[in-house]
């Protein structure tokens, strides 16, 4: 009895043994499959922060929105700087017109008050001259007034050719008469082949007080660096058509007045004797 | 006290005046005119000056002649001068450089180039 009792707990305790080992070896199972989950768990972590090879998606959208924005932003700065650079252009542009626009204005103003600062016909006749040359750029002209008794232009100034060289011109007649006539300006299509002629000048302007013309301005040859007309050229003709004509109006009268009187003065000198 | 002074050598007063109109956009600019070429030499001996412009083509002394002297004259050897003329020619503008001109400048008158040849003579930047 007591054998079997020995007997039966030695079985028992190898049973408890058989079953503590297999839960031995299960739980070392466990620790293990538990190490390998943690290293997987901190592998995984590792790969979220610590390797930062891709940000949260939320943050990647609001980076893309930022820089959305500023080249957006940039864009707008580069169409203004753009926009900036073309108005400066602009102005530049406008700065140097103004300047032409002034300069020309400043030999308008200048050839205008010269030609009012004297009352001397020959002066008055020098003035033209010198403005044609200097400002105009004309190496052979004429000048030429009209008698209103005769109706005939006749030269009274000439520059690089000798004034008995130009014909008197009956009113209405050839290029010259009728410019005279119409009171219309005429310039000759074709400066370069232009051959001289007399009766046919390559610039023909009228000098008129109002639509009443009283000479005509002839130009036969411009200065060898002198090619074509500037647009104030056209302007200093037309200046010249009506400030020219004013001064050699008035002078005359002057000098006529002039004369008149010191013959006046001599008759009652004489009377008064 | 002017800055820079300017000899004008023109028997043209029309011409003295667009000349001096040219230059008087330069700050401090002081010009005195001269008739011909021997006003010019006596002018040019009363003051000093920092600029010569003159013509060719006048009475009693021309400007070639008015070029010539005053680059044979120690005291004014080293002044600029600039020659604003009719003649065209690249004959004329050779002999004028030839004769001491610093630059040429050929009618009709564009007070713009005046005032470039100018401010680089004086050395205005």
């Amino acid at each position: 009895m007591q054998k079997e009792d020995e007997r039966l707990v030695s079985s028992r305790g190898e049973e408890f043994l058989q079953v503590f080992k297999k839960g031995a070896e299960f739980t070392q199972d466990l620790l293990k499959e538990n190490e390998r989950l943690r290293y997987r768990l901190l592998e995984l972590e590792n790969s979220q922060l610590g390797g930062g090879d891709a940000p949260p998606a939320v943050e990647v959208k609001k980076l893309t929105e930022r820089i959305a924005d500023l080249e957006q932003e940039k864009q707008e700065i580069l169409n203004r700087i753009r926009q900036v650079e073309e108005e400066n252009q602009d102005f530049a542009a406008r700065y140097l017109e103004i300047e032409d626009e002034n300069n020309n204005l400043a030999n308008l103003y200048i050839a205008s008050y010269q030609l009012h600062s004297t009352l001397d016909f020959r002066e008055v006749l020098q003035i033209i001259t010198e403005i044609i040359i200097n400002l105009i750029g004309a190496e052979e002209f004429a000048i030429l007034l009209l008698d209103e008794k005769s109706d005939e232009l006749q030269a009274v100034a000439a520059e690089g050719i000798e004034r008995s060289e130009i014909p008197s011109v009956r009113l209405g007649k050839g290029v010259i008469g009728a410019v005279a006539s119409s009171g219309e300006s005429h310039f000759e299509g074709d400066f370069e082949n232009y051959q001289r002629d007399f009766t046919a000048p390559m610039v023909c302007i009228p000098l008129k007080i109002k639509d009443h013309v009283i000479g005509v301005l002839a130009i036969y040859k411009l200065l060898m660096q002198k090619k074509e007309f500037a647009a104030v050229d056209y302007e200093l003709f037309t200046l010249l058509a009506g400030h020219a004509a004013t001064a050699i109006f008035s002078s005359r009268l002057y000098s006529d007045s002039e004369r008149k009187l010191s013959t006046i003065q001599g008759f009652i000198d004489l009377l008064t004797k | 006290m002017s800055d820079y002074n300017v000899l004008i050598v023109e028997d043209s007063p029309t011409m003295r005046q667009l000349i001096a109109f040219a230059l008087k956009r330069i700050r401090g600019v002081r010009i005195v005119e001269a008739n011909d070429g021997v006003d010019g030499l006596k002018k040019l001996s009363s003051e000093r000056f920092d600029l010569i412009l003159t013509d060719i083509n006048m009475p009693i002394m021309d400007g070639l002649k008015l070029v010539s002297l005053v680059r044979n004259d120690a005291n004014y050897k080293t002044i600029p001068i600039v020659v604003i003329t009719t003649e065209g020619a690249q004959e004329d503008r050779e002999r004028a450089l030839a004769l001491g001109a610093n630059d040429y400048i050929t009618k009709p008158i564009q007070p713009t180039k005046i005032l470039d040849v100018a401010r680089t003579l004086l050395k205005i930047v």
